[in-house]
C-alpha cells in the first residue's frame, strides 16, 4: 500500500512537504544537516504529529490508525541504537510481536534465519559488536512483519562490509513486498541502492524522483552547495568533489 | 514460573513461620504462656503487614528502574514517599491521633495529593525527563513541609512523634494496618505488573516503545498509580522505609534474563523477604528499645549496597 505525505508541515522544521511512496522499493530522504529528514520520518512512522498535512497508508489517515495497528503495519529503526539493559538477543526480536499482541515464534525465527542471528538468540545485547546489533535490530522490525520499514540512518554507525550486508537485507525486504524508507546521509550509498530519492532542502523538497533525477550533480550543487560529479558505471557510481 | 520466583518463594515459605516465632521473647508454642494469642494479635499481623510492605516497595523500586531504564532510579523519586509522610505529620501535628485510621488516611490523601500534581504537570506529555524533574521537585516540596512541621511543632512530644513516625518501622501494628494496606498494595502490584510489556519496549527507547505502540501517556498513568499505591499505602502504616526499593532489583536482576517485565514479580517477593527478615532481626537484637526497621534496613543496607557496588564495578562502567 502506497505511504503518502500530503501537505506535511511542521514549523521551523518542515514546510509543505508531498511525496507519494511506493511499496516493494527503496526510498532513500537526502538532504543536508537541518533539512528536515529525520521528522519527515518520524511523521511518516506516525511518531509525531504534523502541524497541518496528513500521511496516508493506502487511502487511510495514519492518525485514524489505533497505535498498535500503526505499529503492526510500520516498523521503525532509529538513529541511535538504545538497549538499555542487557537482555537476551531473542527477547529483543520478540519486540518486534508486541502490536500484534502474540508471541508467534514463525516470523520470529524467520527474521532471525534472514539476518543470521540464529546463533546469537541466548547472547546478551550488550556483548554484542556493532554489525551484530544492527542485524538485531532490523530482525527486531523484521519479526513484526511491517509493511513499511522506515529507518532513519540504518547505516550511519557501520563499516563498508555491514552497510553493504545491511543494504542486501533492506532489498530484500522490498522484494517481498515491504515498503523501504531510508534516510541517508551518504549519498554514494542512495544514488547506488535506492529507486526513489527525496532530497530536502531547508524543510522544502528539493527534488523527488528516481536516483538519477534526483542526485543530478545540479541539485547536489544548489542543496549542499559542493560542486561535485558521479563517476563509475550505474550501481556502483562515486561521488568525486 | 521463573526459577527467581521459586527461588524467593521457597525462601519465604521458610522465613515466614521463623519471623512469627522471632521476638524479644521467643515463642515456643508449646510451653509460651497465650502463644495462641501472642501469635494472632501481634506477631501475624506484623509479619503480613512485613510482606505486603516489602512487596509493594520491591514491586515499585522494579517497574521504576525499568520506566527510567536507570539502575540508580528508586521510587521515592516520585516524591509520592515524601507526599505520604507529609500527610501522616500533618496528622501528628495536628494531634489527630483520637483514631487509629486519620493517620493512615491522612498518608495517603498526601499520596495522592504527590499523584495528582505529578500527573498535572507531566501527564499528558508522557515525557521522561519531565516526569523525574517533576517528582524531584514534588519530593523537595514536601521534604520541606515536613522539615517545616517539625521545627514548628506545637510541643515536644508531637515533635518527637514526627521524628520517630519518619523513620518508619512496624512496631504495634495489628490487623486493621493489614486490611488498610493489602488491597491497596496488591491493586498497585498489579498495575504495575500490566506496565511490563511496555517497559520491556522501553528497553529500545522512547520512540521505538512508541512505534511499537506504546502510549507514554497511558504507561505514566500506570506507572503513578501503580507507585502511588504500593508506596502510598506502604508509608501509610509503616512510615519510611527507604533503600529496599532501590537494592531489591539490583539483588534480583541477575536471577532473571533482565527483561523490566520479569524483574517485577520477583522483586515483589524479595522486597517482602527483605522486609520480614529486616524486621524479624530488629526484633531480635539485644537493645533497650526496639531499633526503627527504617533504620535497620538503612545500616544494614547501605554498606551492603557499597559491598555490591565494589564487586559489580567493572560490571557497571
Amino acid at each position: 500500500m502506497m505511504l503518502t505525505a500530503k501537505n506535511l508541515s511542521v514549523a521551523g522544521r518542515l514546510n509543505d512537504v508531498t511525496s507519494a511512496l511506493e511499496p516493494s522499493r527503496i526510498t532513500a530522504i537526502c538532504g543536508p544537516n537541518g533539512a528536515g529528514k529525520s521528522t519527515l520520518l518520524d511523521l511518516l512512522a506516525g511518531l509525531e504529529k504534523p502541524d497541518t498535512g496528513k500521511v496516508l497508508l493506502g487511502e487511510t489517515p495514519l492518525a485514524t490508525l489505533s497505535p498498535h495497528e500503526r505499529g503492526r503495519r510500520l516498523g521503525y529503526l532509529p538513529q541511535t541504537a538504545q538497549i538499555a539493559w542487557d537482555v537476551p538477543v531473542r527477547s529483543l526480536v520478540e519486540l518486534g510481536r508486541m502490536p500484534h499482541g502474540d508471541n508467534n515464534r514463525a516470523p520470529v525465527d524467520d527474521a532471525m534465519t534472514a539476518l543470521d542471528i540464529t546463533a546469537l538468540a541466548d547472547r546478551r545485547a550488550q556483548s554484542l559488536s556493532g554489525g551484530e546489533t544492527a542485524r538485531v535490530l532490523l530482525a527486531r522490525v523484521l519479526a513484526g512483519e511491517p509493511e513499511w520499514i522506515l529507518a532513519d540512518e540504518p547505516l550511519a554507525a557501520l563499516d563498508l562490509a555491514h552497510q553493504l550486508a545491511l543494504l542486501r537485507h533492506l532489498r530484500a525486504a522490498a522484494d517481498g513486498g515491504t515498503g523501504v524508507v531510508l534516510v541517508l546521509h551518504d549519498l554514494a550509498l542512495a544514488m547506488n541502492h535506492a529507486d526513489h530519492v527525496v532530497v530536502l532542502d531547508r524543510g522544502r523538497i528539493a527534488a523527488n524522483g528516481t536516483c538519477k533525477d534526483a542526485l543530478d550533480t545540479q541539485i547536489i550543487e544548489r542543496v549542499w552547495k559542493v560542486a561535485a560529479h558521479w563517476i563509475g558505471e550505474p550501481g556502483q557510481r562515486a561521488l568525486v568533489t | 514460573m521463573s526459577r527467581a520466583v521459586l527461588i524467593l518463594l521457597a525462601l519465604l515459605a521458610l522465613a515466614f513461620p521463623l519471623s512469627l516465632l522471632a521476638g524479644r521473647v521467643w515463642l515456643d508454642p508449646a510451653s509460651t504462656p497465650n502463644a495462641a494469642l501472642i501469635l494472632a494479635q501481634l506477631r501475624l499481623p506484623r509479619s503480613v503487614l512485613a510482606l505486603i510492605v516489602g512487596a509493594g516497595l520491591g514491586a515499585s523500586g522494579a517497574a521504576m528502574q525499568g520506566y527510567l531504564r536507570n539502575p540508580l532510579a528508586d521510587p521515592g523519586l516520585f516524591g509520592i514517599a515524601p507526599g505520604a509522610a507529609l500527610g501522616a505529620v500533618v496528622a501528628l501535628w495536628f494531634g489527630f491521633t483520637a483514631s487509629p485510621w486519620l493517620l493512615p488516611l491522612f498518608a495517603l490523601i498526601g499520596a495522592g495529593g504527590a499523584m495528582a500534581l505529578l500527573a498535572a504537570i507531566a501527564g499528558r506529555t508522557g515525557g521522561i525527563a519531565l516526569f523525574t524533574l517533576a517528582g524531584l521537585m514534588v519530593a523537595s516540596l514536601a521534604g520541606a513541609l515536613t522539615a517545616l512541621a517539625i521545627s514548628m511543632a506545637p510541643n515536644a512530644f508531637a515533635m518527637s512523634e514526627i521524628v520517630m513516625w519518619l523513620n518508619g518501622a512496624l512496631t504495634d501494628r495489628s490487623w486493621r494496618e493489614v486490611w488498610l494496606a493489602a488491597p491497596l498494595v496488591l491493586a498497585g502490584i498489579v498495575l504495575l505488573w500490566r506496565s511490563g510489556k511496555s517497559l520491556d519496549a522501553l528497553t529500545l527507547g522512547e520512540p521505538v516503545a512508541r512505534s511499537l505502540g506504546v502510549e507514554p501517556g497511558r504507561l505514566l498513568w500506570l506507572l503513578i498509580m501503580g507507585v502511588g499505591l504500593t508506596v502510598g499505602a506502604s508509608v501509610a502504616v509503616a512510615g519510611i522505609i527507604g533503600f529496599v526499593g532501590l537494592i531489591v532489583p539490583h539483588l534480583v536482576r541477575p536471577l532473571t534474563d533482565r527483561r523490566p517485565s520479569q524483574l517485577i514479580v520477583p522483586s515483589a517477593l524479595a522486597g517482602a523477604l527483605l522486609v520480614l527478615v529486616a524486621d524479624s532481626a530488629v526484633r531480635v537484637l539485644p537493645l533497650v528499645t526496639e531499633l526503627r526497621l527504617g533504620i535497620g534496613l538503612s545500616l544494614l543496607g547501605a554498606p551492603f549496597f557499597l559491598w555490591l557496588l565494589l564487586r559489580m564495578r567493572r560490571g557497571l562502567t
